[in-house]
């Protein structure tokens, strides 16, 4: 089928961002994140920082902001979530226009908003910025046990096979007149999953005993271990570690 | 002359990327006919089928099916007219047992249990499977799944069946008989390959498609005995075979 095939995140590009190595970057994105979470949610001018530190590197790295911004919806659920909780919540109310919230759950809400928006942009921009092979082979290098980081290879490596396999059984399926309108369909939906799921369990089968019968032995040989230079992990972490250096004022101001 | 089956008119599209497949594709079959597609690879065969029942919407151009024009609003009724089987049968099989795959398109098309029940039986035995129904499709054989794959599109009881590269994968045998399904069956075929000894077996007349428009329209067995014509559309015969004894034994 001629449906064209690339990367679902990935946006190709030569940025500082881009060429720093991929483990650097992950570090990075632990650090920045590890910062954002630890700091308490009442210091507000704390995650402007944040935020501020996050744009500045989104603009380093060429992406443009319309990419990062529509990767960024699969925040949605979880934002959902956060404007249900002034309702919800229970405690002391405060009036907000015609309706009285509660101050826990605004704070509550707060919170989520903040740490959540913070970790999937620089999610997201580490993402768009590294190819998701050297993603794995970042893991490879960060000593991720091996089980794990082949099992990251290997979702990278039959992703798109797998993903090109359920359009062509949607493609089939519609072709026989089907579309899923309504909770009527769903069993239809499930088969398809489990036929899927059967598939992809065969597939696996067969690239295990292709890979056994190539001499595996348990470890995937990745092209050259990535290295970096200490200029290197200097530019990836300066901007997290201001962060951290903010996570920690904001903790000495609070207490 | 009868309405077309098929009846496409400057059919041109590109890919959302920018890559243009079709440049005006003027295409008519008529009802009973067995019209072969023929191209190589990326000449936009497979995007062809995609417009017959609206998958693919045409940039430019319309397509016509026995009259009705493929548009938003009758979709199912060209989808039960047009019957697609695609080239691997695992895309189309998904459902537990044969018996209820064939059964999902007549099932589509809102008919009573019963009638269901009548036309999973008669396609499952026009393909020879029925004694098949109950199995999984992922126990049975490649050839028997395409069958399968055939019979689930002949239960939609459609007027042109559009088989694409029917013949792929198959073994000998199973591909003889695949033929003499498709030669019994006497619908309207539209079959979309690059195995030319069997567009020559089962269509009188094929079409050429090359570079996104129809280069060559004529009967099978002139167009395979045209050695410049297939050298320039990228077709070559098998090794060995030689269409022009076949045609001469045969008059």
């Amino acid at each position: 089928m001629g449906a064209g095939h690339g990367h679902y995140l990935h946006y190709h590009g030569h940025s500082p961002v881009h060429r720093l190595p991929a483990h650097t970057k992950l570090v990075a994105l632990l650090v920045f994140v590890g910062a954002v979470v630890a700091t308490p949610r009442t210091a507000v001018w704390a995650f402007a920082g944040y935020a501020a530190l996050l744009l500045l590197a989104m603009a380093r790295s060429g992406v443009p902001a319309a990419y990062l911004a529509k990767r960024m919806v699969v925040e949605v659920p979880f934002l959902v979530f956060a404007l249900l909780m002034p309702f919800v919540a229970t405690g002391p109310r405060v009036e907000v226009g015609p309706l009285r919230l509660s101050e826990a759950g605004l704070w509550g809400a707060w919170a989520l908003l903040a740490k959540g928006t913070l970790g999937v942009g620089a999610s997201v921009l580490l993402g768009s910025s590294t190819e998701p092979r050297d993603l794995v082979r970042a893991l490879d290098r960060l000593r991720l046990p091996q089980p794990l980081v082949q099992i990251a290879s290997f979702m990278v490596r039959y992703l798109e096979v797998v993903l090109g396999e359920l359009d062509r059984m949607r493609v089939a399926r519609a072709s026989r007149g089907f579309t899923a309108r309504s909770v009527r369909h769903w069993p239809v939906l499930a088969a398809t999953i489990g036929a899927l799921f059967i598939r992809s369990y065969e597939r696996g089968e067969r690239v295990h005993l292709a890979m056994l019968s190539r001499g595996y032995a348990g470890r995937l040989p990745f092209a050259a271990e990535l290295t970096a230079t200490r200029v290197q992990w200097v530019r990836a972490l300066a901007l997290p570690l201001i962060a951290a250096a903010g996570c920690v004022a904001a903790w000495m101001m609070a207490s | 002359m009868s309405t077309p089956v098929l009846d496409l008119r400057g059919v041109a599209f590109a890919y959302p990327d920018g890559h243009q497949a079709l440049f005006g594709v003027d295409l008519h079959v008529h009802p009973g006919e067995r019209v072969a597609l023929l191209g190589p690879n990326g000449a936009g065969k497979t995007t062809l089928v995609l417009h017959l029942n609206g998958i693919l919407t045409a940039g430019a151009g319309s397509v016509t099916i026995s009259g009705l024009p493929v548009t938003k609003d009758n979709l199912l009724e060209i989808r039960r007219r047009v019957g697609i089987v695609f080239q691997d049968p695992d895309d189309q099989l998904f459902m537990p047992t044969v018996r209820e795959d064939v059964a999902f398109g007549p099932a589509n098309l809102g008919l009573a249990r019963e009638a269901i029940d009548e036309r999973v039986e008669s396609a499952l035995r026009s393909v020879g499977m029925l004694d098949f129904a109950d199995r999984p499709p992922h126990h049975l054989s490649f050839g028997q799944r395409r069958r399968v794959a055939v019979a689930t599109v002949l239960a939609m009881e459609p007027e042109i069946l559009v088989l694409d590269e029917p013949s792929s994968n198959l073994d000998p045998a199973s591909r003889r008989e695949l033929a003499e399904i498709i030669t019994a069956l006497g619908v309207t075929v539209l079959m979309v390959t690059h195995d030319l000894p069997y567009a020559l077996q089962l269509c009188e007349r094929s079409v050429v498609l090359s570079d996104g428009v129809i280069a060559a329209d004529g009967a099978t067995a002139d167009l395979l005995t045209d050695a410049e014509l297939l050298a320039r559309h990228r077709l070559e015969l098998p090794y060995g075979f030689d269409p022009s004894v076949l045609v001469r034994s045969e008059r």
